[in-house]
């Protein structure tokens, strides 16, 4: 039986030489997704913004124009009303009662409950979140993207070189924006679920230019003479297979979660899976250039124990 | 590398058993795992709020209205301390959060101080300070003296209110029957309640809702509640307060308490032996019965109202002196209300009134979708992995298979010790980590595959492979590790137990994916010593 080969055994695709349209795509992007970020905005879900969110079960598919009418005749403001993943859920989201503060939220469950009474099956699920901790999961959401990505810097910095640190969290931030670019043009809600989206996709795409960046340092140890683009080409090349591989597993993993994973679980794994696809393209066409363009010292590894060891396996040109 | 010593070999082969005995309660059924002993595994996964359904809620202690509350008797104080010393003084108040009083003769400017100064107390168990520290502060402006509570007195006041809190919502929440309560302090003034498994969510609201500060008053009979709206006249020493039936009338009691619902015992519902609506007995302790005695001896036919919470209950009018302590509580009560009010009336008053800051509840129904649908994405999710790397590496396939199948069994059994909580987004991490734990064999493989290329025999291969992949299969996971600690910092309930699979799964995918399998293919190479290997 033939084994599976997505990628060919050898091959020498010059990624490099695609760097200019690639850095100038990914400027695209990134420029794209910090306008509509301040134009359109995210839809951030109650997490970050307050407010409350009932998720109601119907008998037999639910009319949603009744259910609008239902809640409207109770003036509670901008209030939205959407079929949750099938006819008999429906996802109510309410905003935050602009005063009275927390206790006003409940009174504003209490009387959407007494309006409901006789449609609702099931109360599937009943969020509201004050103002108050709205706020602070903003800012905690916040501060744990930047410490982590700050983390993952220092680690780099820590094993590699500074150009390496400075690829790797090129690409990370090329990888965020894009996701929020992405989150903002289909308006997937932005909850707390997708912070960890976020930071999983920032871990993978580490993880991804890591595997890369190994073996560009093993490349260079290894050819001292060889030019630096056709160095990370080469590196580029030899872990193409793994990339491919790898990324494909966790898609599949991903996609089974997106088909049956339910819906409460649907935008998370979209941005995942978005962000797996962007983060394999920035390890290859962003983090690898970016060391291309700031240049290494390559004079570096002349003195590790690693020199050693190197020089025993023998190096096929 | 291919090399194992023995003691290494038992470690590795015990720690595969140990994941699989530990694993394995989680699937059979709860009720089936009562009669294993107890030196056997038999701790299944926790499972989250967002699973089995419940709720979580953010608490806060109105801590305004805590320092509104000392103002008030602090007001008295004054009030007491002044008189006793026949200081004359006018606008006694509160002001912003400061009691003021301006003292008549400039002469009594020191007494009145003196006097006022007497009423603070020191604040105990302050480690930190060297000075014993006074509740309140004393400032004198002309003729003006200022008494204001200091920041240590509000923060041990806020401290022990939020001790008292939990005790009392933990007592409401026992009521309800429920299992498995969490009930604890966050920060400086908060209380996170989480209660799985209730099947009506907005009762526990109801009953957290509550102050439930219940006290016996005198109704006044100076005159009418609905006069002295209609005058808007209160006379010294009353106040007006509604009832909580509607049509809400609005009844004038005395200010002054006659007996506290702190000198309740006992509180139980039942019904009316006359007319059969429930209502609600209770019973003092000897001092509130001695109180509840002389009262209602000294006001035969004057009504005496029950008030909780600012609003009256009823206000029955005396017919006889009870002398025995306990008396019955008629509303308009329906059993649910009559039982609710017993439950509050016995865990006691809460100190100040808790505020919901968060809240998220979630249905059973919702609960059991999510575990079906995590559990079909998790095994089609494995199946498309599985069937991936037997077509891509063969042989070397179904070994990190193996791996991987070890691998899920030792993140259920660390999650089932540690009793660690299983959330839906936690789920969602163990199928992405089935995604990813196969990195490190697609790593090692894909090495193997270009030592084998660049002309090695198989064993040497293999042992440059693994070599070689370790450094990166390393870096590779503390980076997304280093994801999984930052989220379980920052996060809470679903997110949380998402970087708690996320990280229990790094570490033991590396463990099986690098040594496990390393050691099954060590045990082949050296059982059948092969020439070529086909990769």
């Amino acid at each position: 039986m033939r084994h599976l080969k997505l990628i060919p055994d050898d091959t020498h695709i010059p990624f490099v030489k695609f760097r200019q349209v690639a850095v100038a795509f990914s400027l695209l992007v990134i420029v794209a997704s910090v306008a509509l970020f301040f134009a359109r905005g995210l839809n951030f879900g109650i997490d970050f913004k307050g407010g409350i969110m009932i998720e109601i079960a119907t008998d037999g598919p639910a009319d949603l124009a009744q259910l609008r009418a239902t809640m409207g005749g109770l003036g509670l403001g901008e209030v939205q009303i959407q079929e949750f993943g099938q006819a008999d859920d429906v996802l109510i989201r309410i905003p935050s009662p602009a005063e009275g503060g927390e206790a006003a939220s409940q009174e504003v469950v209490n009387a959407v409950r007494a309006a409901l009474d006789d449609v609702v099956v099931e109360y599937r699920r009943v969020e509201v979140v004050g103002p108050q901790v709205s706020g602070e999961l903003v800012r905690s959401g916040t501060l744990a993207v930047v410490l982590a990505m700050a983390l993952m810097l220092i680690y780099i910095w820590f094993r590699f070189e500074w150009q390496f640190s400075l690829g790797a969290i090129v690409s990370l931030v090329h990888d965020v924006f894009a996701t929020i670019g992405i989150l903002c043009i289909l308006q997937i809600e932005f909850n707390l679920q997708m912070i960890a989206a976020i930071l999983t996709i920032v871990g993978y795409s580490m993880n991804d230019t890591v595997i890369v960046y190994d073996r560009v340092r093993e490349n260079l140890r290894k050819y001292k003479k060889m030019d630096l683009g056709e160095l990370v080409d080469l590196s580029i090349n030899q872990t193409l297979s793994r990339t491919v591989i790898t990324s494909g597993t966790t898609l599949l993993a991903l996609l089974s979660l997106f088909v049956f994973g339910g819906e409460v679980l649907r935008g998370f794994t979209f941005a995942m899976i978005f962000g797996i696809l962007i983060g394999t393209y920035s390890s290859i066409f962003i983090a690898a250039p970016v060391i291309l363009a700031v240049g290494v010292s390559r004079d570096w590894s002349g003195n590790t124990t690693g020199k050693a060891a190197e020089g025993k396996s023998e190096a096929k040109a | 590398m291919l090399h194992f010593e023995r003691w290494k070999i038992t470690l590795i082969v015990l720690l595969c058993v140990a994941g699989l005995a530990y694993s394995a309660p989680n699937f059979v059924p709860r009720a089936s795992l009562e009669g294993v002993p107890s030196w056997l595994p038999n701790q299944q996964i926790n499972l989250g709020l967002d699973l089995r359904g419940g709720s979580y809620m953010l608490l806060e202690v109105d801590t305004r209205s805590l320092v509104q509350d000392r103002l008030q008797s602090l007001l008295n104080d004054v009030r007491v301390a002044l008189g006793n010393e026949r200081v004359l003084y006018t606008g006694l108040g509160i002001r912003n959060s400061d009691v003021s009083v301006r003292i008549t003769r400039p002469e009594d400017i020191e007494k009145a101080r003196t006097a006022i100064d007497g009423i603070g107390t020191t604040i105990a168990g302050n480690v930190f300070s060297a000075l014993p520290e006074r509740d309140i502060a004393v400032r004198v402006s002309a003729q003006e003296i200022v008494v204001s509570l200091t920041e240590p007195a509000i923060v041990a006041r806020t401290q022990s209110a939020v001790q008292q809190s939990i005790e009392i919502v933990r007592r409401r929440i026992d009521e309800l029957g429920t299992t498995e309560p969490v009930i604890q302090q966050q920060g400086a003034s908060r209380i996170l309640v989480q209660v799985p498994g209730l099947d009506d969510p907005q009762r526990l609201k109801e009953l957290l809702g509550r102050t439930a500060k219940m006290n016996f008053r005198l109704v006044s009979n100076a005159m009418s509640g609905e006069q002295a709206v209609a005058t808007r006249t209160v006379p010294t020493g009353t106040e007006i307060i509604y009832t909580a039936d509607a049509p809400r009338s609005p009844v004038l009691v005395e200010r002054r308490i006659m007996v506290g619902g702190d000198k309740l015992v006992d509180a139980q519902p039942a019904f009316d032996q006359q007319s059969g609506a429930p209502v609600v007995n209770f019973r003092f302790d000897s001092t509130g019965a001695r109180q509840f005695g002389e009262v209602t001896r000294n006001n035969v036919g004057r009504p005496f109202a029950i008030v909780l919470d600012d609003e009256v209950i009823s206000a029955p009018v005396i017919r006889e002196p009870i002398m025995g302590g306990s008396g019955q509580i008629s509303g308009n009560f329906t059993v649910q209300a009559a039982n609710d009010l017993a439950i509050l009336l016995r865990a006691g008053a809460l100190p100040a009134p808790l505020n919901v800051l968060e809240e998220r509840t979630v249905g059973p129904g919702l609960g059991a979708d999510s575990i079906r649908a995590g559990e079909v994405a998790a095994v089609i999710g494995s199946i498309a992995v599985v069937v991936f790397m037997i077509a891509s590496y063969g042989f070397f396939g179904v070994l990190a298979v193996v791996a991987l199948t070890l691998n899920m069994a030792m993140i259920f059994a660390v999650l089932s010790v540690l009793q660690a909580t299983l959330t839906l987004p936690g789920i969602a991490g163990i199928v992405l980590t089935v995604g990813m734990a196969v990195d490190a064999n697609v790593l090692i493989y894909e090495r193997i595959r270009e030592e084998i290329a660049s002309g090695k025999g198989p064993v040497p291969a293999i042992e440059t492979g693994y070599n070689k992949a370790l450094s990166s299969i390393l870096d590779a996971n503390i980076t997304t590790l280093i994801s999984a600690a930052i989220l379980f910092q920052m996060g809470s309930g679903p997110v949380r137990g998402f970087a708690v699979t996320l990280g229990v799964g790094i570490i033991t995918s590396v463990f099986t994916a690098y040594t496990v399998n390393r050691l099954m293919l060590s045990v082949w190479i050296r059982r059948r010593r092969p020439k070529t290997i086909y990769l």
